[in-house]
């Protein structure tokens, strides 16, 4: 357990390497710093000040060690097209990107498990037909389409929901949150909607398909045999055993809500990182993009480590499987 | 010599005799959607001859024409069956023009991904040792990324390096090579997957032993044999691809207005909505979803004839 741990610390530290170095690459060789930095005018001799001082003429692996160093402490330099810290801008909008994806992800669970497990009990039953037709949709429609669907009908014919913005915001510390007013409320839920139904149409997919695959197993036929209450064997064993991929596939696609909430809050006008990352597509600004690829890589690598240690934790069989083959996966 | 009319006949004869063709014809929604998607390539790639209007001809445009609603709407002019745009585009038109671009650019990235991934799918099969994990680890650290994210990081350095003109330019090339960068994996794991399982069979050792180059095997001999389970994963990536371009596009970070996709149509009309022109951007829309719908569908009834584990 220890060793398969301490096995996956050193790949996801390998993996944040590479991504760093490609950070690292980013922003050495794409844009002049010191051109963008004092302009056009400044004379040749104050300009290799400039790249003396900026410790632009060190060898390569001592300023990737500088850059490393630097990042850890979150200290990214300054943005290209505001001239403001990377690192305070994108603390300013992480809290409005993570509230987004965290409801966006408990809707997809709240939504999806049932529905999968109503779908797989009751394969033939119409309302799971509608179900998988609907969610065929779902998995076919591009993200940006379902957000204008959902602002066609529910903010401009309807006129229920505001179509962008977070609504007014409560600040904590250094926390903005939109989730204790009324109008954060109703600000969140069609990009939460938005954001989700893929997650939701591929969760309640697996968990069909699990619950199909568990029910014909012996264990359940032993479980009926037994007497045991359909309640008890749908929820205390079948459920219970699709979790575990469920859990694997909700933890990878928290990862990937995170980065298409770019597009949500594109088409919402929604206040963060991710609208940050595509104004700095736009505008070339390459310390934001390189600090996002940093921040999301990050965070891929965290929630990668979790699940798999989640994966363990839950299921037996693996746990016996990696003593037999000295803790590889 | 036979006739070619003969061995057109006779492999007619074969594909209608084959259990993939059997397949097809069983499923009522795999033949609708093959008929939609054959659709949709006639109506894009034949559309300057088939679109009512050309919505690029700028002569041809007149203001009093514009935000026309469809032609079954109060209103409506029967010239432009879908309405018109703020420039008094005839939106039917226009999205056969963008269906163009984007099946291109869907084509395009696909087949530069699946020349970029088999080729390197062989040469990590193949060639093995450090070649191999290195290719494979690049692989893996790039799969744990979502593809859109890849792509727009790719067509914002290359913003970065080449300025914002020459990109817009140039950005049908961008989007495509970045499209296509994003997509390779999928391609080389599949590769090296079968090269590994049939490196070890006695053609190829036998083509070893009468002292072929291993590049000539690897391509003659091996390639042909793990090019099926490829075809498959081309055609659901060429749903993933329109949709990465639309995605993109829609963005404002692919094709720019003077050459729309579906992606940059959406966009583009996204700004009526409020007002009340709902045409301008739901009909590109829905063309665009149910262009990958039936692409997907497809793909899935592809995959499913062709993988005997599942008959």
């Amino acid at each position: 357990m220890i060793a398969f741990i301490i096995r996956r610390l050193i790949q996801a530290a390998f993996v944040m390497l590479a991504v760093g170095a490609i950070a690292f690459a980013m922003f050495n060789y794409v844009g002049d710093p010191v051109a963008i930095i004092a302009g056009q005018d400044l004379p040749a001799e104050q300009r290799v000040e400039l790249r003396k001082s900026l410790g632009l003429d060190d060898p390569t692996p001592v300023r990737f060690a500088r850059f490393v160093g630097n990042a850890v402490q979150g200290k990214f330099g300054l943005s290209y097209r505001t001239t403001e810290p990377v690192g305070r801008m994108i603390a300013d909008r992480l809290p409005a990107t993570l509230e987004l994806s965290i409801i966006a992800a408990a809707m997809a669970l709240l939504v999806g498990i049932p529905m999968g497990v109503f779908s797989g009990l009751y394969p033939h039953h119409w309302l799971s037909r509608a179900m998988m037709t609907i969610s065929l949709v779902g998995i076919s429609l591009p993200t940006f389409l379902i957000g204008i669907l959902l602002i066609l009908i529910f903010a401009v014919i309807l006129g229920w929901l505001p179509s962008f913005g977070r609504g007014d915001t409560v600040k904590i510390g250094f926390w903005t949150t939109g989730l204790l007013t009324v109008s954060g409320w109703k600000a969140i839920i069609l990009p939460a909607i938005t954001l989700g139904l893929f997650q939701m149409t591929l969760i309640m997919r697996l968990v069909r398909s699990e619950m199909l695959e568990v029910l014909r197993t012996d264990f359940i036929k032993f479980a009926r045999a037994r007497g045991l209450s359909n309640r008890a064997i749908n929820f205390g064993h079948a459920l219970k055993n699709t979790l575990v991929p469920v859990i694997t596939i909700t933890g990878l696609q928290l990862g990937s809500i995170i980065a298409f909430a770019i597009i949500t809050e594109t088409v919402f006008s929604w206040p963060g990182v991710g609208l940050l990352f595509l104004q700095s597509v736009i505008y070339a600004d390459i310390p934001v993009m390189a600090t996002y690829l940093v921040l999301i890589g990050f965070l891929f690598v965290l929630i990668n480590l979790i699940v798999d240690i989640l994966y363990f934790v839950v299921d037996p069989r693996l746990r016996s499987q990696a003593a037999k083959v000295g803790g590889a996966k | 010599m036979r006739l070619p009319t003969a061995r057109v006949i006779e492999f007619w004869r074969a594909a209608s005799d084959s259990d993939v063709f059997y397949s097809f014809r069983r499923s009522k929604l795999v033949m609708l959607s093959a008929a939609i998607t054959l659709l949709f390539f006639i109506a894009a790639f034949g559309a300057s001859f088939l679109a009512p209007h050309n919505p690029f001809d700028l002569a041809s445009l007149n203001l009093s024409d514009a935000f026309k609603p469809p032609a079954w709407v109060e209103g409506g002019d029967p010239a432009f069956l879908l309405g018109t745009d703020d420039q008094g585009r005839d939106i039917l038109s226009t999205i056969m023009y963008g269906s163009r671009t984007s099946l291109s650019v869907g084509f395009a990235a696909v087949i530069f991904a699946m020349v970029l991934g088999i080729a390197l799918g062989l040469v990590a099969g193949y060639v093995g040792g450090a070649v191999d994990a290195f290719i494979m680890r690049v692989a893996d650290v790039q799969l744990s990324f979502p593809a859109i994210l890849i792509a727009m990081l790719i067509d914002g350095v290359t913003r970065g390096l080449m300025g914002a003109d020459r990109h817009n330019e140039s950005a049908l090339l961008v989007l495509i090579i970045s499209i296509g960068l994003s997509y390779w994996v999928q391609y080389a794991r599949t590769v090296r997957g079968s090269v590994l399982v049939e490196k070890n069979k006695e053609y190829v050792q036998a083509a070893r032993v009468i002292g072929l180059p291993a590049p000539l095997i690897a391509i003659r001999h091996v390639l042909p044999n793990v090019m099926g389970p490829v075809l498959v994963i081309a055609t659901i990536n060429l749903a993933l691809a329109v949709i990465t371009e639309a995605t993109l596009s829609f963005l404002g970070v692919g094709l720019p207005p003077t050459q729309p996709s579906l992606g940059t149509l959406i966009n583009v009309g996204q700004q009526f909505l409020f007002s009340g022109e709902w045409w301008i951007t739901i009909f590109p829309g829905a063309a665009l979803a149910i262009l990958v719908l039936s692409v997907n569908l497809l793909g899935d009834w592809l995959r499913d004839a062709l993988n005997p584990k599942l008959r």
